[in-house]
């Protein structure tokens, strides 16, 4: 089967990350196809490549990075919910003129077509939240 | 597009349902940018406003003192984009104490169980 998630809540202030990462790897594991994660609202945030946690807890947003470089799954995050957090890629960071980008490896920024399509391209679209 | 093209662009069934109130979180204007996006796509959209997303239609918002944008009226630009088949739940609406004459537009109100029975026939349920 072909899953699509969308998370809608950020690292750590939501369990819905850590839940929708563990079903992504589970579903993996079991033969699926994870054909898209789309990050939106407050979830554009585990894509921020300056997240620090301490040592002793999981590295929420190196667990996405290493699910896309390890499993090739495509991790979107909304351009528009990005934006308005400060998530931003090399070419965002020029052409909004400010000084830094964060986007974490394997993460990369697009518009919400991408959720649409995933919606039609997925069997199933499973959302995490609050 | 030709009648046999098997090819062209697909048609899925989008509900985006609200649930939350129209300020205090971001919730139901992302939403509704989601919803837009649906509609721009050309998918077949419904949207839902049930438990607090009822009040995101109640005529009277005034969000001068707030700084927030009053986005109430984009809802209407939903037609537009060729999304016109909204849902307002009945028991959210007689739970908040609303009437249909306190909505700011025109929507079909339908009781939970109806309601229930349309997101089965959903391939894509948005919840935001």
């Amino acid at each position: 089967m072909k899953f699509s998630l969308l998370v809608n809540e950020g690292p750590y202030q939501h369990q819905a990350s850590d839940t929708a990462w563990h079903f992504a790897r589970a579903a993996i594991e079991a033969g699926h196809e994870i054909t898209r994660v789309f990050f939106y609202h407050d979830g554009v945030h585990n894509g921020s490549r300056l997240s620090s946690p301490p040592t002793d807890d999981r590295n929420v947003v190196v667990r996405w990075s290493e699910l896309a470089s390890t499993h090739e799954v495509d991790l979107v995050i909304c351009v528009a919910a990005a934006e308005r957090r400060g998530i931003v890629d090399a070419a965002a960071a020029r052409r909004l003129h400010k000084d830094a980008d964060n986007l974490a490896p394997g993460f990369r920024i697009s518009g919400l077509g991408q959720l649409v399509q995933m919606g039609v391209e997925s069997d199933r679209l499973l959302v995490f939240g609050d | 597009m030709s009648k046999g093209d098997q090819t062209g662009p697909q048609i899925r069934r989008f509900m985006c349902v609200n649930r939350r109130a129209p300020y205090g979180t971001s919730y139901a204007l992302e939403g509704l940018e989601a919803t837009l996006a649906a509609g721009a796509f050309n998918q077949d959209v419904s949207v839902v406003f049930m438990d607090d997303g009822v009040f995101a239609l109640q005529r009277g918002q005034d969000t001068s003192s707030t700084g927030l944008k009053d986005f109430s009226r984009t809802w209407g630009a939903l037609e537009s984009c060729g999304v016109e088949k909204l849902y307002v739940e009945r028991e959210s609406l007689e739970q908040r104490g609303l009437s249909a004459q306190d909505l700011i537009m025109t929507v079909r109100i339908i009781d939970a169980q109806a309601l229930g029975m349309l997101m089965e026939q959903q391939h894509v349920l948005l919840n935001f």
